[in-house]
């Protein structure tokens, strides 16, 4: 396993509140990963950065073999250095279908021009029915997503984050709004994903934390409190008081 | 595009249809003498501005750039055009009067001539850098197209890459088409000032072929032009390329997460709309046979905006109506033709009262059939978009929650 992310160090204050405080995180690959914490600890947050949506005040996050950093790249560059994300709340295009909505996340080319003359391989929509099945999707492609329940809508969102084939996987709070035969369906996939990349998970749900079987982190107010198996970090006083014991 | 873009768009083939049949009605009529040569140049000027209308459309209907300057492409096109109308129908004029004298006039002096009919107006007669190209038809027509397109990629590029987005890009496009109007109105332009160019309905070289004529290959010609960029528009907003620039409309944002560089796709609409906008400029003005810098004004690009709301946005035949139905009108009302309506005790008359209208039709369609008259179609076809109310739903039946209740829970 080699360092794929590694976060260092990073702080960001929103108006004076410090939502990341000297936030350090190293990601291998493969490797699984679930980070739980109280509400408002900073998790989203921290998927803000490494994703360019939000800019830190401090600290580096460093990327990939040669280590190269993320603080400078565009939010487009850095999904095409292969880090995709799942949003807590499901956000598809709702005006567009499901097959249009895995399409368009589709590993390819993504410059405009590339787009407009590369289009329609054959081979693309085999892929795309192959996601669609694996989703459980595969008898709705030509539903408008606006249309799909919550659930069908993570499915999507799940699928669009494994269609851009990303060699680093940030998944916030996935099972929302799934039964629990989907939750274990999610697991699954995750687990299966992780075989050979990077996957971080937000996840409330203890009882889908501890299906993932994997090494967990726990964030408090912007910063790691512990880590360690679950088992570790659930026997620890310090996560007792602020996150589990409430 | 190998799967039968055309089937897929069965749109596309009943608009080319149309579009033929209109055009060769209007040709035949004309011929007979039912249609006045004056109604051919309107009928030529309004596909014209429909050509412009699907850009607008593209633009803001598909890519969600509310554009209030892509009218000035279309002047900018114009003047293109124009200057070279205007130059190579006063070189034929001045070599002809100077061809009667005994010495054979040096090219210094057909320049000067040419100069001083051109530039009388303005108290000049000496040809401004811009003119350097105007005795050539091909360098001026790739200036009406370049010419357009350099300026949007500029504008767009600086607008775009600051992620200026929302009515702070509209006032900016609303800037950009009032600064070039400013600086075409000063005579140091070089422009002719607020004479701007005129006479271009005089096609060189074709002095001898009577404008009826000339109307009907210009409208065949627009015709062309407006079926060539229907084509290519509903090519570039169908399949991949189609949903991410849906996609951008409806959040750029996540857009960008997929890993697109969502500016430059904008930039991308930007600047191929704006070279159509100058290309339909090019075919409007010598049917219209003079511009001025009035024509660029801000308000030509709201107008633009409007016929597309009206007609419907997000459908490119929406914005031909619309800028069809719309324009035709207002030359109807504003042409003195409307009857004027006697309330006893004040008489509307609607050169006058044609904008009030307009205006009020805008606000009423933006607030009442947000789809425009091209909604209509939706009623015989089986097209059912997500009504506006249940996007955001969190399930597929009429029981399921709706977003706010899903948000409080969560
Ligand atoms: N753009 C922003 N502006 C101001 N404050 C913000 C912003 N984004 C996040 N915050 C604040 O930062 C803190 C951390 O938020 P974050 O969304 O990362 O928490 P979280 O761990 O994901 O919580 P949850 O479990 O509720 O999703 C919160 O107090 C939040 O209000
Ligand atoms: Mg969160």
């Amino acid at each position: 396993m080699t360092t794929l992310l590694e976060v260092n160090g990073v702080s960001v204050t929103f108006d004076g509140f410090r939502a990341i405080n000297n936030l350090s995180i190293q990601i291998g690959e493969p490797e699984l990963r679930a980070v739980i914490g109280p509400n408002g600890a900073g998790k989203t947050t921290f998927m803000d950065i490494i994703t360019g949506k939000t800019k830190p005040d401090e600290g580096r996050v460093l990327w990939g073999d040669k280590g190269a950093s993320l603080l400078g790249m565009s939010e487009s560059r850095i999904a095409q250095e292969g880090i995709g994300r799942k949003f807590q709340k499901p956000t598809v295009f709702e005006a567009q279908t499901v097959a249009e909505n895995l399409g368009m996340a589709l590993k390819q080319r993504r410059g405009p021009l590339r787009v407009l003359f590369g289009r329609d391989r054959g081979s693309e929509a085999e892929r795309i029915a192959a996601i669609a099945a694996e989703i459980g999707l595969a008898d709705q492609l030509t539903r408008i997503s606006g249309e799909l329940s919550h659930g069908q809508k993570q499915w999507l969102e799940i699928g669009m984050l494994l269609a851009q084939d990303p060699r680093l996987l940030l998944v916030d709070e996935p099972a929302a709004g799934m039964t629990p035969a989907e939750r274990e369906h999610t697991t699954d996939l995750l687990k299966r994903a992780a075989e050979t990349r990077a996957v971080v998970v937000v996840e409330h749900d203890m009882e889908f934390v501890r299906r993932l079987d994997c090494k967990v982190t726990v964030l408090h107010e912007g910063s790691v409190l512990a880590e360690g198996s679950l088992d570790h970090v659930t026997r620890d006083q310090q996560v007792i008081d602020v996150y589990l014991g409430r | 595009m190998r799967q039968g873009f055309l089937a897929k768009n069965p749109s596309v083939l009943w608009f080319l249809l149309l579009l033929a049949l209109f055009t060769l009605a209007v040709t035949l009529m004309a011929q007979a003498g039912l249609v006045s040569t004056s109604l051919v140049k309107t009928l030529g000027k309004t596909l014209c501005l429909c050509l412009v209308a699907v850009a607008m459309d593209v633009v803001w209907g598909y890519c969600g750039i509310l554009s209030l300057g892509h009218m000035a492409f279309f002047g900018l096109g114009g003047y293109a055009i124009g200057m070279w109308l205007m130059y190579a129908r006063t070189e034929a004029i001045v070599a002809e009067n100077l061809a009667a004298r005994p010495i054979p006039p040096t090219p210094q002096e057909i320049s000067d001539a040419i100069g001083s009919q051109i530039f009388g107006v303005v108290g000049s007669s000496d040809f401004p850098p811009v003119w350097a190209f105007a005795h050539s038809l091909p360098l001026q027509l790739m200036a009406a197209l370049l010419v357009p397109g350099l300026l949007a990629l500029v504008f767009g590029w600086l607008a775009f890459r600051s992620r200026v987005t929302g009515v702070y890009l509209s006032i900016l496009t609303q800037a950009m088409t009032l600064a070039l109007s400013l600086y075409l109105f000063q005579n140091e332009s070089g422009l002719r000032g607020n004479n701007g160019l005129s006479g271009l309905q005089n096609i060189p070289g074709y002095g001898h072929v009577p404008q009826s004529t000339i109307s009907l290959v210009f409208l065949w010609a627009s015709a062309l032009a407006l079926g060539a960029g229907y084509i290519l528009f509903a090519w570039v907003v169908s399949g991949r390329m189609g949903s991410v620039i849906r996609a951008i409309r409806d959040n750029e944002a996540r857009v960008r997460f997929l890993g697109y560089p969502v500016e430059g796709f904008k930039l991308f609409v930007f600047t191929l709309t704006a070279v159509v906008a100058g290309l339909a400029g090019v075919l409007y003005y010598p049917q219209a046979g003079i511009i001025n810098p009035a024509e660029v004004a801000p308000i030509a690009s709201i107008y633009l905006a409007v016929w597309v709301a009206i007609g419907g946005r997000g459908r490119l035949y929406g914005a031909v109506i619309g800028a069809a139905f719309v324009s035709l009108l207002s030359s109807w009302f504003t042409g003195g033709s409307a009857p004027p309506i006697d309330l006893g005790v004040y008489v509307i008359q609607w050169t006058d009262w044609w904008l009030v209208l307009l205006g009020l039709s805008f606000v009423a369609v933006t607030l009442f059939a947000p789809k425009g008259i091209g909604g209509l179609f939706d009623l015989i076809t089986a097209r059912r978009p997500v009504e506006e109310e249940r996007v955001g739903d969190y399930g597929p039946d009429q029981g399921a929650w709706r977003r706010r209740e899903g948000q409080e829970e969560a």
